[in-house]
């Protein structure tokens, strides 16, 4: 069972049925956007969502809201609070700028996943595009498969953690957000180094498999770990070409 | 005896300068071998472009009659988001604050800016590092702005702005990113930033998470649906290609576009960047406003003009020109105090004067305004300066109203182009207005 149908089990009493082949997503975000405290039992299932845009956008509260197939652009953006599954593809800018809650794409997502996130949990089962986390801010991100280019490009604070390989020019310019890849790295951006993978890290790791759904069956000593050499931190003619 | 007259000296040439190797570049070339780093700074382009000093207002004559200046009305109200917002913005002045951040400037300045400009009706914009309290606090309209750092972006405070600006580009540097050094990274700026402290700080030039119009269009989707569809969506671009950057603005759904010219300010930016980089602000308008009326859309999605406006011939005449509102950075600054000549020999002791400062980066700014160090920001009453900008911004609106009513019009937007002549080819051609005393308009038949 995966973390977000776990999640999703625990969410019970009150279920709502939303099908966007028949409302909007504008209906759908204000009825979202209309829940009071309280109301954190509600478990919403959206049917047909047919990669419509900014479902489930600017959450504020602790709902379930599961998208049953693909998602447009901006699934879950801005989201504080609530736990969002996506059963399918999620498009560009999946949970960008998340504060909190806990979002789940259940097969791949498209470019910019996570961007400039500041908090809450995102997983993804599949790939992830280019610049994944890319100016991440304290965002957990997880993804199971494999990442594009340019991921992690000026990221703050946080930690991605990939299972599978990383492309090209990965953390350039990064700042202090921590990157975990168990496959292969085809660059390192500017200013992005290799650290060692220490104890606290490794604990780290196990913390990161529980928020997917699968603490135990990885080991973390098979991680290697990236961060800034922050040699770009203090402005230095030297470092000219690689501003 | 001829050996015993002297030769008269032969007449020697005053040492000449050259207009090319002038004192200025001499001087920049020796601080480039010195140093072997760019030189940055604050402030617009300041070399001479044409500008509105290069246009001037007919009046009314025979054929055109005047209103009474003190007697009859003349509106200058605006209202801003009437495309798609259900809450459109109401200023009771076309001139409104320019986004500057936090962190550029000091947390007094931010809330000088939002006195002057609520005792006046008008509004203030944040800028890259997210609100402030000060600036909500005393601001009574605020308009947020979304860039691509997206430093201290949240929802709470999107929710609580009353307009939101798509920040793609502004004039002093279409195309390039934020820098702030590492004395203007206080705890308080790193921690609004997510950012170490005292680090010298790059913003990103381009969003993270949307390239191009289509793009655009669906993160303006987005962010309407974050806030239910309320709040007006600005998008703001450095004059670059302000005919295409207007029309697509306008097909992305922006409600309002802001044009910024290169006399706009910066907090710090290369000064090669600045001085060589976009067009000036006369040149921009209306290009701006020509995708407008092509689309059907001018007055509809509304324009307003920044870069370079000083007083109320300025705002006239970019209203005139066809925009719905202006607004104002650096004037707005020195409104509060910056480079006052009362500072002389603090500005000195930096190696420049009164009216010359423009290394706001560096945060040791005498004033209080473009700093962070705590005793410096002491210098600067909020509520003084906020009374100073309540009255300047005062005087630019009775100058509008004053050129106004001479040309006949009970409200500011009805200035138009044919109230207009230029005192210049070059500025003829870029506002699209005769030559004076001809009836010439450079270019009038070509495209742009």
């Amino acid at each position: 069972m995966t973390a977000g149908a776990a999640r999703a089990m625990n969410a019970t009493v009150e279920t709502h049925a939303f099908d966007l082949a028949k409302s909007s997503v504008r209906d759908l975000n204000a009825a979202l956007h209309a829940l009071k405290p309280g109301s954190n039992a509600s478990l919403w299932r959206v049917a047909n969502p047919r990669g419509l845009h900014a479902i489930a956008a600017g959450l504020d509260a602790p709902v379930t809201v599961e998208v049953d197939g693909p998602a447009g652009y901006y699934c879950a953006g801005m989201n504080k609070q609530a736990t969002v599954i996506v059963r399918g593809a999620a498009g560009v800018g999946v949970a960008e700028n998340m504060m909190s809650g806990f979002v789940h794409v259940e097969g791949d997502a498209s470019q910019a996943a996570g961007a400039t996130a500041h908090g809450g949990t995102l997983v993804i089962d599949g790939d992830a595009g280019a610049r994944c986390g890319i100016s991440m801010k304290g965002v957990d991100i997880v993804v199971k498969g494999s990442i594009g280019h340019m991921s992690a490009f000026m990221a703050q604070a946080g930690t991605l953690t990939v299972f599978g390989d990383a492309g090209d020019a990965l953390g350039d310019s990064i700042y202090e957000a921590r990157l975990y890849v168990r496959g292969s790295v085809k660059s390192l951006g500017a200013d992005c180094v290799e650290k060692e993978l220490r104890d606290e890290h490794r604990k780290e790791l196990f913390e990161r498999f529980r928020l997917a759904g699968i603490d135990g069956q990885i080991d973390p000593s098979e991680f290697r770990r990236y961060g800034s050499a922050r040699n770009l931190y203090h402005f230095h003619v030297d470092n000219a070409s690689a501003y | 005896m001829n050996e015993h007259v002297k030769a008269p000296a032969a007449p020697r040439t005053l040492p000449r300068e050259s207009a090319t190797f002038d004192a200025y570049t001499l001087s920049e070339i020796r601080r480039a071998a010195a140093t072997g780093i760019y030189d940055i700074r604050g402030a617009g382009a300041k070399r001479k472009v044409p500008h509105f000093d290069d246009l001037l207002f007919l009046g009314a004559s025979i054929s055109r009659y005047p209103l009474e200046g003190y007697r009859e009305r003349c509106g200058t109200n605006v209202t801003l988001g009437t495309r798609f917002a259900k809450k459109p913005i109401e200023l009771k002045i076309p001139i409104t604050i320019a986004g500057m951040s936090f962190g550029s400037l000091s947390g007094p300045a931010k809330e000088a800016l939002g006195r002057g400009a609520s005792a006046m009706g008008t509004s203030t914009t944040t800028g890259d590092g997210g609100m402030t309290q000060e600036e909500r606090g005393h601001s009574q309209t605020l308009v947020y702005q979304y860039l691509p750092s997206r430093y201290g972006m949240n929802p709470d405070d999107i929710r609580k702005a009353d307009a939101i600006e798509v920040v793609v580009g502004q004039g002093a540097k279409p195309g390039g990113g934020g820098m702030l050094l590492g004395q203007k990274i206080s705890a308080r700026v790193a921690k609004m930033r997510t950012l170490p402290e005292g680090i010298d700080q790059r913003s990103a030039c381009r969003h993270p998470d949307w390239t191009g119009p289509d793009d655009l269009e669906i993160k303006i989707e987005e962010l309407r649906e974050i806030t239910d569809w309320e709040k007006p969506i600005y998008v703001k671009v450095g004059a670059a290609r302000p005919y295409y950057d207007t029309a697509l603005a306008v097909k992305s759904g922006a409600d309002v576009v802001v044009v910024d010219g290169m006399q706009g300010g910066t907090a710090a930016t290369q000064e090669v960047f600045i001085e060589n980089v976009g067009i000036p602000t006369l040149a921009a308008i209306r290009q701006a406003v020509k995708a407008l009326q092509d689309l059907g859309m001018h007055r509809r999605v509304q324009l307003i003009v920044s870069g370079g406006i000083r007083n109320g011939a300025d705002v006239a005449k970019a209203l005139a020109l066809g925009a719905d509102a202006v607004a104002i950075g650096t004037a707005a600054l020195v409104a509060l105090g910056d480079n006052d000549p009362k500072w002389e020999s603090e500005y000195e002791a930096l190696g420049t004067r009164a009216g010359a400062y423009d290394d706001w980066h560096e945060g040791r700014d005498p004033a209080g305004i473009t700093t962070q160090d705590p005793e410096l920001m002491k210098r600067l009453d909020p509520v003084l300066a906020g009374r100073r900008l309540a009255n300047y911004l005062s005087v630019m609106t009775l100058e509008a109203q004053t050129i106004a009513r001479a040309c006949g019009k009970s409200h500011v937007h009805n200035l138009e182009p044919e109230d207009l002549v230029a005192l210049t080819i070059e500025s003829a051609a870029m506002a699209q207005v005769p030559l004076a005393g001809t009836q010439w308009i450079p270019g009038a038949n070509g495209a742009f």
